[in-house]
């Protein structure tokens, strides 16, 4: 596999450290809200914000590396469709990893939480206390969550479909595989 | 000048001068605040209803009392499921100790309209000595009367068992008053 067939080292590495962060967080808040109030109950929902945060500052960096390298090019002979789709589906995705974040940061404010970021760096309240509001951006977070549930789902059933049923060497698109592998 | 005039004349030169006793609390310019740390983010509360009873005389602040009756189920505790959850056992145990209580024992000058209160704070069945410091700010129509000062939770067995984990809300909580009277 050629290197322009591969993202670049820091692109991978990114991909791979927010989906592991993402897929932490997801369980975590919808196991965390069904809880009673409990001691435990509020250390989880502060890992869970101090891994949004952490999302939110490295969709930043990578949109910043992605905005100024160009990623591979998709497989020769992919229909004008798929390219369509691709481009939309990794538009959204980019989206909500921007939007999820940012509504629980709004949440939290509005139901006067202050986040602060591994309980030392104190984010801004980008609200004021209002718990009305407060619910209403709980409902807004989980909207986007379980709609980022499904892009992903879209997103790693096409990279399998490319892989396994038409056998591209896909997925070594955002693998560790030396560049210089053909 | 007959009698009626000297106690009207009195009565009308009271406030001028500073012999007003500070005796009528005004309740909507009062207020009780608190704030304590939970996995280090600042939780802002109070409580909504409360009484005070006092008296205070700026010529004579050793006579000055006040007494404070909170009623527990008007808290704010920084979110609904919080709130609920104050009024268990292991926290006010409401039910049972519906009211906190302040009763002030002594009053003590220390300049520049400051003052010292001690008092017994009544809460969930324990008293504890406390002391307040009290700002006097005089004022056309009201003085205000502020303070703020750090309660120990646990002293009180506010929030008992699995929450006596200081780690994750901390012992320490700084409650903010303020106090409106006039002299009428």
């Amino acid at each position: 596999m050629s290197a322009a067939n591969r993202y670049s080292t820091p692109a991978v590495v990114l991909h791979w450290l927010m989906a592991l962060l993402i897929f932490a967080a997801f369980p975590l808040g919808l196991y965390m809200a069904d809880l009673p109030l409990s001691p435990d109950k509020l250390k989880l929902y502060s890992y869970h914000k101090w891994i949004g945060v952490t999302v939110f500052l490295l969709v930043a960096v990578r949109l910043g590396w992605r905005l100024t390298h160009t990623p591979p090019p998709l497989p020769d002979g992919t229909p004008v469709w798929q390219r369509r789709v691709s481009a939309t589906v990794h538009g959204l995705l980019y989206l909500l990893m921007i939007a999820i974040p940012l509504s629980g940061w709004l949440m939290s404010s509005a139901k006067g939480f202050q986040t602060v970021w591994f309980g030392v760096l104190p984010l801004p309240d980008l609200l004021e206390k209002d718990r009305e509001l407060g619910d209403l951006l709980a409902g807004v977070h989980k909207a986007l969550n379980f709609t980022l549930l499904a892009l992903v789902i879209l997103h790693v059933a096409a990279a399998f479909k490319h892989h396994f049923i038409e056998r591209q060497p896909f997925l070594q698109r955002m693998g560790w595989g030396r560049k210089e592998r053909t | 000048m007959n009698l009626t005039a000297w106690v009207l004349l009195a009565a009308l030169a009271a406030p001028a001068a500073y012999a007003v006793e500070y005796r009528t609390v005004l309740p909507k310019q009062s207020s009780i605040h608190f704030e304590f740390r939970q996995m280090g983010v600042p939780v802002k509360g109070g409580f909504k209803r409360f009484t005070t009873e006092m008296t205070f005389d700026p010529a004579r602040p050793e006579a000055a009392r006040a007494q404070i009756e909170i009623d527990l189920a008007s808290i704010d505790a920084g979110s609904t499921e919080a709130d609920e959850e104050s009024a268990g056992k292991l926290w006010f145990n409401r039910s049972a100790y519906p009211k906190a209580t302040f009763v002030s024992s002594q009053v003590r000058a220390l300049g520049n309209n400051r003052y010292e209160m001690r008092g017994t704070l009544t809460l969930k069945g324990r008293s504890r000595e406390m002391t307040v410091p009290v700002t006097y700010i005089p004022g056309k129509n009201a003085a205000i009367f502020d303070g703020s000062f750090i309660l120990k939770r646990l002293d009180f067995g506010i929030g008992e068992g699995l929450w006596a984990d200081v780690a994750t809300v901390a012992n320490e909580v700084r409650v903010t008053f303020r106090i409106a009277a006039t002299g009428i």
